[in-house]
């Protein structure tokens, strides 16, 4: 043994063979969750209810507004799941019902994930004092559950698409931005965010480029279950008649205009029913497996 | 007499991967046995089997334990129940984890009284749970019996502990690192009750460490285990001054001592985790006097002594490998001061930390800060970096006063001085590779091209003793000693003047940290930097640190050069820390005695 | 370590929030996400202050809250386009006519003047008058809030015993067959909005599959809704649905997590029996999360309430108000958020004050 600078042989087999290739984060996540079971079938299930509800426009037999037969008719050749309450065909009605529910749930779980971060981010690493102050005041919006809190703005301003998306994405902040807090404080207090300070890094460069891509993994998993949480909102907004109007077709309303014939003609309530069942729980269930990917990979990078 | 037997013992984790195989050891009644090895070794799992316990998903395969001559591994379920707390008790690591937090430490003491003997009537259960917690020189009222464990220290945490497992009288104790986290103090307060309470009550104990100079302090025999194998036993002065091992020997080099300035060794490689064990001789990657015959077969034991067991197949060469060398002499320095701090008086919220702090770090010269946790070192190197604002008193680098905030001062002077943190687990980004964690102080402080700035990587990266080549990849695919040696890169590009080191080894295996050590003082030699070295270490602060400041409560004890400081400390304080302080080599006849 | 992760103080919207983060994600491990404090048996001690300060400080900003959201709330309905008069007078509103009701209702006054007799009339209990049906507020909303109330307290009685049992087994019997099988119908559950799972409910037990309960609770305003029971299974089921896979994921988590804990592993190195270390160690620890969990169900609920009372036309709060909002009754509207926004304040204090009270780092200093 020599004194002075001690070299480790650190291109020796072990050391670089113990790790195949060096990977970045997100592709080491992306891979992992892609083994499990859950997250493949939840991505299969919902592309398959994207699809249908993007593409399945083009597929109707008939223009949702046109009459196709009695209210309530039995299925049939012309409407294979029946007519709804006003003798419109079901089934054209579905495949042009989900482009809302799709595109609404997603912007109001964006918009909701974008504003919750950056108030995260600010009070995460802001003095205790101002960081209370943001904190509590998305707090009290809290206290009106997203329900009451749209349907009070959106009775007194009318249903527009636009407003939903925002009163639904608004609401979330407040519980976004709590994850993205706690786990931007765990991060900020980490040692390579001082290392960063210790040099002189700009605050706004180590927000960005230290501390905002290591609580990406936390903020997929919320981003997911944002979506869940809209897609559960927007439909019972729909359904309670404060979201997408007739006599447009939507999931939501149409299970709302045709559950007085529930007994007689089911379809007409099911087909949405299970498109929006199926849509919240594939997403879910990716969800979950990707947050059992996330806990594992984050134990692993940390320690 | 033995108390306690293992023979040949296997533990395999699920997939068949081995833990430990092939442990035999033997205590007698009122011996110390110590179980030293470094992480990933399988210590803990032997620990526990003595218990009939096997952590999370480890199992027991093959071999016998034996105590009092009953083979706990035979036993029905409440049969093992009944023999953990009443013949054989374990002493945690942490106890503040160890302790339920919800349940006050009287109630946590008697249940064990309660299950193994439920016929003891309640006032005998609490005299005998006062008695021992006088034993362990807790207070004995019903104040403090009352209490939950977050309302004790750490070191009461850990007598209390203590107390819990010597309830039942057992005829064994298995000390699992029980001081570690703790002070030198009160680890060493600790240790005199474990010793005083084996000799007085005749208790046999295994004590599980990875801390040679404890080992020195408290035991009687020592087995030497690496990855999973037993490597060396014997009694304890036989195998510290007759190490007969390569790794034992390699170990005993490696461990900084506080009585002897040494060159520290470092072993290269990894340890082999379990799954990666090489074959033949688990050392044999590693080992300076390996041959032919050691990479693949059995491993034979040799009997050097009555006691003293060697696996190895060059056993007789060992005496070659000398385990200590004497450290080359300190370079002759000027005496400019390069850096001072002059009454700096700090604050934590609403506590003073530091009181009316001065020191001086000279050009060239190594300067160890030293103090338990709370003393205030870490506060001040904080505050010379420019982390902590709040303090009054200078800080000047040559003579200009430096900002408090760091993003107040110069870029120069933010380059100047650079600082490497305690963990490396947890001071490089894991979002960044490698090389561009080193290179974004290149970014910062000097206008060079790309190719400029990946030759100075590449160029940062060999200097530290790692291959360019691992610049592409993530930190959590870096040991931790590769870690700690990338933030010093890190530092390093910046061509600083003075270099904070705080507690820059702690985190890490005894080999590990020589290798760092080794490595700070050739660069400082080399490049002419000053160092501040801060640590609770007093061993490291005597091999590596010209002069030593001492830091108690948050205000200079005492200070002076190393050799003075050390040989001949002037203050009550100082004197107890070195006293204290566990060593290897020097004459520990006075404190065993007591 | 010196800051303790996430909470500086454990404000009980944290709670809520982590709550939900917490119930939402069905993890089994501690989550990946680092959110405030670990097992929220560890909240973050209300440092160098006393208790009954904490307290003080909770019940305050929880008054704060309130009083913030009346703001809203009123502005939201004075501010906005649209005018109660207008409203009133629907088609017969010419600019006269409306400009006299105005008058008579005190509408021109400014904002914040009627801000300020709006509030202080309704911390006496006066709420003003509906619009629609020319009664008091309070009159009109009492019956509704009581039946609100025992929907809600139904629902608890019988989602947190369910949650407890179906935590508990799935902890013991981690990654077995039975706990597969009790996550895939979690994470079902806890996707479906609740008003589909209603709507499944009634399609099975109340049409098609078996005609045995009704799909609509057909109780008059003023009537015990437990007169008629067989009226209140099917909202109490729905709620219970969506209100037990959360509530049971927590408790799983909790207890997996107290299962692994360093203090339940020396329990048995100390030779403890079972049932001591299940009792005393395990439940005692595992439990306190579940406490927390339900106050924060009940007041995740009343979110849920409304669409299900909608659906089973209920005579409670919810439906009184999506009644009230498609009549632009102002009065009633507001008088209805603020409740809701009372209630949620109340579950979430009650939910602090038990988290205290049940944790000894937290009562002693």
């Amino acid at each position: 043994m020599t004194s002075g600078i001690a070299p480790v042989p650190a291109a020796s087999p072990q050391t670089v063979a113990a790790h195949a290739r060096p990977m970045p984060v997100w592709l080491r996540v992306a891979r992992s969750s892609l083994r499990l079971w859950r997250v493949r079938i939840g991505l299969a299930l919902a592309l398959l209810v994207v699809l249908l509800a993007v593409l399945g426009p083009l597929f109707a037999a008939h223009s949702p507004s046109a009459f196709v037969g009695a209210p309530f008719a039995p299925p049939s050749a012309q409407a294979p799941l029946g007519t709804d309450a006003l003798g419109r065909d079901v089934l054209s009605r579905v495949l042009n019902g989900g482009r809302t529910v799709v595109w609404m749930s997603l912007a109001a779980a964006s918009l909701g994930m974008v504003l919750g971060t950056f108030f995260a981010l600010l009070a995460g690493t802001s003095r205790p004092l101002v960081d209370d102050v943001i904190m509590r005041t998305m707090d009290v919006l809290l206290a009106l559950p997203v329900i009451i809190f749209t349907v009070l703005f959106i009775s007194l301003l009318g249903p527009k698409d636009w407003l939903v998306v925002l009163l639904v994405g608004i609401a979330w902040v407040p519980q976004v931005a709590r994850t993205a807090r706690g786990a931007t404080v765990e991060v900020a207090q980490r040692d390579f965010v001082r290392a960063a300070q210790a040099l002189g890094v700009p605050r706004r460069k180590i927000l960005l480029g230290e501390v905002l891509p290591n609580i990406m993994t936390p903020l997929t998993v919320e981003f997911g279950l944002r979506i869940v949480w809209s897609i559960g909102a927007i439909a019972a907004l729909s359904f309670l008649g404060y979201g997408i109007q007739p006599p447009a077709a939507d999931w939501g309303l149409m299970i709302n205009e045709n559950r007085t014939g529930l007994a007689v003609q089911p379809w007409s309530v099911i087909a949405p029913l299970v498109c929006i069942a199926v849509f919240a729980f594939a997403v879910n269930l990716m969800t979950e497996g990707l947050a059992r990917t996330v806990a594992g990979v984050d134990r692993g990078t940390s320690n | 007499m033995a108390v306690a037997r293992i023979e040949k013992l296997r533990v395999e984790l699920p997939g068949a991967v081995d833990v430990v195989d092939d442990i035999s050891l033997e205590i007698g009644q009122g011996e110390v046995v110590a179980l030293v090895g470094e992480s990933g070794s399988g210590k803990t799992t032997i620990g526990t089997s003595m218990l009939a316990h096997a952590r999370s998903g480890a199992r027991i395969v093959r071999g016998t334990v034996t105590i009092d001559g009953d083979e706990i591994l035979e036993l029905s379920p409440d049969g093992q129940r009944a023999l953990r707390g009443k013949t054989v008790a374990y002493i945690p690591q942490e106890p503040a984890a160890a302790l339920n937090p919800a349940i006050r430490i009287g109630r946590q003491l008697e249940e064990v009284i309660i299950d193994h003997e439920p016929g003891v009537a309640r006032p005998e259960r609490d005299e005998r749970v006062r008695g021992v917690l006088g034993d362990v020189g807790l207070p004995v009222t019903e104040e403090f019996v009352r209490r939950y464990p977050h309302q004790l220290s750490g070191g009461q945490q850990q007598r209390v502990a203590i107390a819990m497992a010597i309830i039942l009288a057992p005829r064994l104790l298995v000390l699992d690192e029980p001081t570690t986290g703790l002070d030198v103090t009160t680890q060493a307060r600790i240790l005199a009750i474990v010793r005083t309470l084996c000799s007085a009550q005749g208790i046999a104990a295994l004590y599980v460490t990875h801390d040679l100079a404890v080992v020195r302090e408290i035991a009687d025999r020592v087995i030497v285990l690496y990855a999973g194998r037993v490597a060396e036993s014997g009694r304890v002065d036989d195998v510290f001054r007759r190490p007969a091992h390569p790794y034992t020997l390699a170990l005993l080099g490696a461990v900084p001592d506080i009585a002897r300035r040494t060159s520290l060794v470092q072993i290269p490689g990894r340890a082999a985790r379990p799954g990666e064990r090489p074959s033949g001789c688990f050392f044999h990657p590693r080992c300076p006097i390996r041959v032919e015959r050691c990479q693949s077969g059995e491993v034979p034991t040799v009997t050097l002594a009555p006691g003293h067991l060697v696996r190895c197949h060059r056993a007789d060469q060992a005496a070659q490998l000398e385990a200590r060398k004497p450290s080359p002499p300190r370079p002759v320095r000027d005496r400019q001061p390069l850096l001072t701090v002059e009454r700096v008086n700090a604050v934590h919220g609403v506590t003073r930390v530091l009181h009316d702090v001065s020191l001086s770090v000279d050009d060239r010269a190594c300067v160890a800060l030293v103090g338990e946790s709370g003393s205030g070192k870490t506060t001040l190197s904080q505050c010379i970096i420019g982390l902590h604002e709040k303090y009054t008193g200078t800080i000047k680098l040559r003579d200009k006063q430096l900002a408090r905030s760091v993003r107040d001062r110069s870029r120069e002077a933010r380059r100047t001085v650079q600082y490497i943190f305690q963990s490396p687990y947890n001071s490089l980004n894991p979002r960044r590779t490698i090389g561009e964690i080193v290179g974004l102080p290149l970014q910062l402080f000097f206008r060079s091209s790309r190719r400029e700035m990946q030759t100075q990587i590449d160029a940062g990266l060999e200097r530290v003793g790692l291959s360019a080549g691992l610049a592409g990849y993530y930190p959590d695919q870096l040991s931790g000693g590769e870690r700690q040696r990338v933030s010093i890169a890190r530092a390093l590009v910046c061509q600083p003047e003075v270099l904070i080191c705080d507690e820059v080894t702690s985190a890490l295996d005894v080999s590990v940290q020589a290798a760092i050590v080794e490595l700070l003082r050739g660069l400082q030699q080399e490049s002419g930097l000053s160092l501040l070295f801060v640590t609770h270490n007093l061993a490291l602060v005597r091999n590596i640190a010209d002069e030593v400041i001492v830091l108690s409560n948050g205000r200079v004890v005492e200070s002076g050069e190393t050799e003075s400081v050390l040989d001949a400390p002037q203050q009550a304080y100082t004197k107890q820390l070195i006293t204290d302080t566990p060593s290897v080599e020097r004459a520990s006849e006075v404190t065993r005695a007591s | 370590m010196s800051e303790q992760t996430g909470s500086r103080d454990g404000s009980w919207a944290l709670r809520f929030a982590e709550g939900l983060a917490r119930l939402s994600p069905l993890i089994d491990d501690t989550p990946a996400v680092a959110s405030g404090a670990e097992p929220l048996v560890e909240l973050a001690a209300p440092t160098g202050r006393r208790n009954s300060t904490w307290v003080l400080r909770r019940v305050l900003f929880g008054l704060f809250t309130l009083l913030v959201i009346s703001i809203l709330i009123f502005f939201a309905t004075h501010v906005l386009p649209g005018n109660a008069a207008e409203a009133i007078l629907g088609h017969s509103a010419t600019r006269a006519r409306v400009a006299q009701l105005e008058r008579q209702l005190g509408l021109d006054r400014p904002v914040v003047s009627q801000y300020w007799s709006w509030l202080s009339s309704a911390v006496h209990g006066d709420f003003g008058t509906s619009l629609a049906a020319n009664e008091p507020v309070t009159t009109l909303i009492g019956s509704p809030l009581v039946n609100t109330l025992v929907l809600l307290g139904l629902t608890a009685l019988f989602a947190v015993p369910i949650s407890l049992f179906i935590g508990v087994l799935a902890a013991t019997r981690q990654n077995g067959v039975l706990d597969g099988t009790i996550s895939a119908a979690s994470i079902t559950l806890a996707a479906l909005p609740e008003f589909v799972i209603g709507i499944i409910l009634v399609t099975l037990f109340a049409t098609q599959v078996f005609k045995l309960l009704p799909a609509v609770s057909l109780v008059s305003p003023g009537q015990d809704p437990l007169s008629t029971p067989t009226a209140m299974i099917l909202p109490v089921a729905t709620l219970t649905l969506a209100v037990v896979p959360y509530l049971s994921r927590l408790v799983r988590g909790s207890m997996i997590d107290v299962l692994g804990s360093e203090y339940v592993t020396m329990a048995r190195l100390k030779g403890l029996r079972p049932q001591t270390i299940l009792v005393r160690h395990v439940l005692r620890n595992a439990l306190v999360p579940a406490i927390q969990g339900t106050a924060l169900s009940l007041a995740y609920l009343l979110g849920g309430v409304v669409t299900i009372e909608y659906l089973f036309a209920y005579p409670g709060l919810g439906s009184a108000l999506i009644a009230a909002a498609g009549e632009r009754d102002i009065p009633v509207i507001q008088a209805i958020c603020l409740i809701f926004a009372a209630g949620y304040v109340i579950f979430n204090i009650i939910a602090d004050l038990l988290t205290i009270y049940v944790t000894p780092r937290l009562r002693t200093q």
